[in-house]
């Protein structure tokens, strides 16, 4: 005897029990603190507050253990929060040149002012698996240099000054906000770049990889990558300058592209754009790949591959988007199937009716 | 922090109220321009894209405290996305909520409109996970605008066409486009095409709002919404062989219901306020026991 299908509230409440219970564990193993997250987790939290959108470590943290280590369910919980929040304003641009530097490279030169900094780096481990760190081994504290150091210049500025990059002038405009304003194509590079801050770090690393591999070529150099703390400013009327609000940390990648020139204008370097929240270089290089070519119409080249069309790219890189929508089709569908189900029965009726027209003709011959 | 994560603490439905003043914007285009498809600054929602979020903000936006919310899902009360969204407002709105479709000043409704014929003053919601009908004959947003602003519809009409010429059917049975006021060809959501006559001439506000899509749009009370067809292809609704097992109601729409894996099978209205009402006035359906009048 058919039952209709009631107890969607209790069937949903014994689900969040569970969930919460699962997400819990053995209850013999210590909960994980925020701090131990953050602390030793940190390139999760990065990622969580770069893609939320949020640049606050502790409630990146919350979201992860929240959701069980699920990085883009934390992105999602991260960004239905700071949805919430007013906009009091936006800020002045950071200075990345000022930047207190942490790490700092350049694949085009040797060395440069400043100097190469390798910092905090997984780029020269040999991957092998530490059974140590299965229990609490000491760690010496790492080397840091103090005291006044000669300025960092930045790629663009060492190579600017010879002219031989595009120069890129900031407006002093109020700044375009994916937030305020519906997506409307062609974007804006602010918008383009906005939205590709927040774009899923997976998806923007294919896109990236396409590009080197042919899907739109653009021989790139990675000019400059830089992590480290820039001060955040906002420029207060009341005052009449801009104050410090606080400080992030960030990386900055400037990838150096193959050049252009015109009747015009001499040949010159053109440039990608990366910048992220914490330290996430996969994410700032992927970036600047993609900012570069997604400026093929500006820069006047053929529309050929995936990664240069805005509109692909850009209506797929968030993942809080991406996902609801894959994962929606696990919602019931079945008055649309019921709906199929039907047609398909005609059909199928109508087609046997056909056939057996055919077949009593032949009989009939 | 603490305090902030607490349902109290947020406004009232959740939007702060320059949130819902700029959906309220856009709300009163998409009804001055019937079908039109407004584009607005969409917020992200504490539920998943795909799931609501849409119909979540253009029912936060225009709820009131003295609002009674009826929120539907495949037709049923009781469907999990159903109870979920009617909790979240229950939570954050505090408003009365209701499964009778004659009681609810507003429904937000995932892919069915209710069986009882809306009246003057209700506000029915659709949750559109794609609002652009042209979507699927055209990926890019630039040229479906462009298409739209020069009313250039021959692509829908030989879609259709090729339909019939390879199935001897138009081949689509829900998210059927329907063309409003003569002008827009417009996405009724994936509500079954059975439901496509009842947006016509309807005395309800309707209300379409795409959350990860930034679009919303409306048919005023009493507006025109004609289904694509031919003339030799006349627009038809879905029609069932049985009334309802459970009610003995006809000429509503059906969930078939698989009993078991030797081929049972039994039909019962996917509107539930509308199977329940009917079972309470007496009527009852063949599996239980007496025969519809």
């Amino acid at each position: 005897m058919y039952v209709s299908v009631k107890g969607g509230e209790a069937a949903i409440d014994n689900a969040h029990r569970l969930l919460a219970d699962r997400r819990r564990g053995d209850r013999s193993v210590p909960a994980l603190t925020l701090d131990q997250i953050a602390e030793q987790l940190v390139l999760g939290v990065d990622r969580v507050m770069s893609e939320g959108s949020l640049y606050d470590r502790r409630l990146a943290a919350l979201a992860i253990k929240q959701a069980r280590g699920d990085l883009i369910e934390a992105i999602f919980l991260v960004r239905a929060y700071r949805t919430t929040l007013p906009r009091f304003g936006f800020a002045e641009p950071v200075d990345t040149g000022a930047m207190l530097v942490e790490r700092r490279i350049s694949a085009c030169y040797k060395d440069l002012p400043g100097g190469q900094l390798l910092g905090p780096t997984f780029d020269y481990t040999h991957r092998l698996l530490d059974e140590a760190l299965d229990g609490d081994p000491e760690v010496e504290p790492g080397e840091t240099r103090e005291g006044a150091t000669e300025p960092v210049s930045r790629i663009a500025d060492i190579l600017g000054g010879e002219g031989l990059i595009e120069e890129e002038i900031s407006g002093n405009d109020e700044p375009d906000d994916i937030n305020q304003t519906p997506l409307e194509f062609p974007l804006s590079r602010a918008m383009r770049l906005q939205s590709l801050a927040r774009g899923d770090e997976g998806f923007l690393l294919a896109l990236g990889y396409s590009t080197q591999r042919g899907y739109a070529r653009s021989h790139p150099f990675a000019g400059e990558i830089r992590i480290g703390e820039v001060e955040v400013e906002v420029f207060m009327p009341e005052l009449g300058f801009a104050v410090p609000v606080g400080r992030v940390q960030l990386t900055e990648c400037q990838m150096v592209n193959q050049f252009k020139g015109s009747a015009k204008v001499p040949p010159q370097f053109t440039r990608g754009y990366g910048l992220v929240f914490g330290q996430s270089e996969r994410k700032a290089m992927a970036m600047a790949l993609c900012d570069r070519a997604l400026r093929a119409g500006e820069l006047g080249e053929d529309i050929v591959a995936p990664a240069q069309d805005q509109e692909f790219v850009i209506s797929h890189c968030d993942n809080v988007q991406a996902t609801g929508f894959v994962e929606h089709l696990k919602l019931p569908h079945h008055v649309d199937f019921q709906a199929e189900l039907g047609l398909v029965r005609t059909m199928r009726t109508q087609f046997e009716q056909a056939e057996s027209a055919m077949e009593n003709k032949e009989a009939a011959e | 922090m603490t305090a902030r994560t607490q349902a109290s603490s947020y406004n009232f439905a959740y939007l702060d109220e320059q949130t819902k003043r700029m959906i309220r914007r856009a709300i009163l285009k998409a009804i001055a321009i019937p079908g039109y498809q407004v584009p607005f600054a969409s917020r992200e929602m504490p539920m998943p894209y795909g799931w609501g979020t849409g119909g979540v903000q253009v029912t936060a936006a225009i709820l009131g405290p003295d609002d009674v919310l009826k929120v539907i899902d495949q037709g049923a009360d009781d469907t999990t996305n159903a109870v979920s969204i009617r909790k979240f407002f229950e939570r954050v709105a505090d408003v009365e909520t209701t499964t009778r479709t004659v009681d609810a000043t507003i429904i937000q409704t995932r892919h069915r409109i209710p069986e009882t014929p809306l009246r003057e003053g209700q506000v029915l919601v659709y949750q559109v996970p794609i609002p652009e009908p042209l979507r699927f004959l055209e990926p890019r947003e630039t040229e479906t605008r462009k298409m739209h602003a020069l009313e250039e519809y021959g692509l829908m009409h030989v879609k259709l066409y090729e339909d019939i010429a390879r199935n001897g059917h138009i081949a689509t049975t829900y998210a059927y486009p329907v063309k409003v006021e003569g002008r827009y060809v417009m996405d009724p959501s994936p509500t079954p095409k059975f439901d496509n006559p009842k947006m016509h001439m309807s005395e309800a506000l309707q209300l379409f709002g795409a959350g990860r899509e930034k679009r919303i749009y409306a048919l005023p009370p009493h507006t025109e919404v004609v289904s694509l067809d031919f003339e030799d292809h006349p627009f038809e609704v879905q029609r069932f062989d049985k009334p309802c097992a459970l009610c003995g109601g006809g000429q509503v729409y059906l969930d078939e219901v698989v009993l078991d894996d030797r081929g049972g099978r039994m039909f019962v209205c996917s509107d539930t306020d509308h199977c329940e009402s009917r079972r309470a006035e007496g009527l009852r359906g063949e599996l239980l026991g007496e025969v519809a009048q």
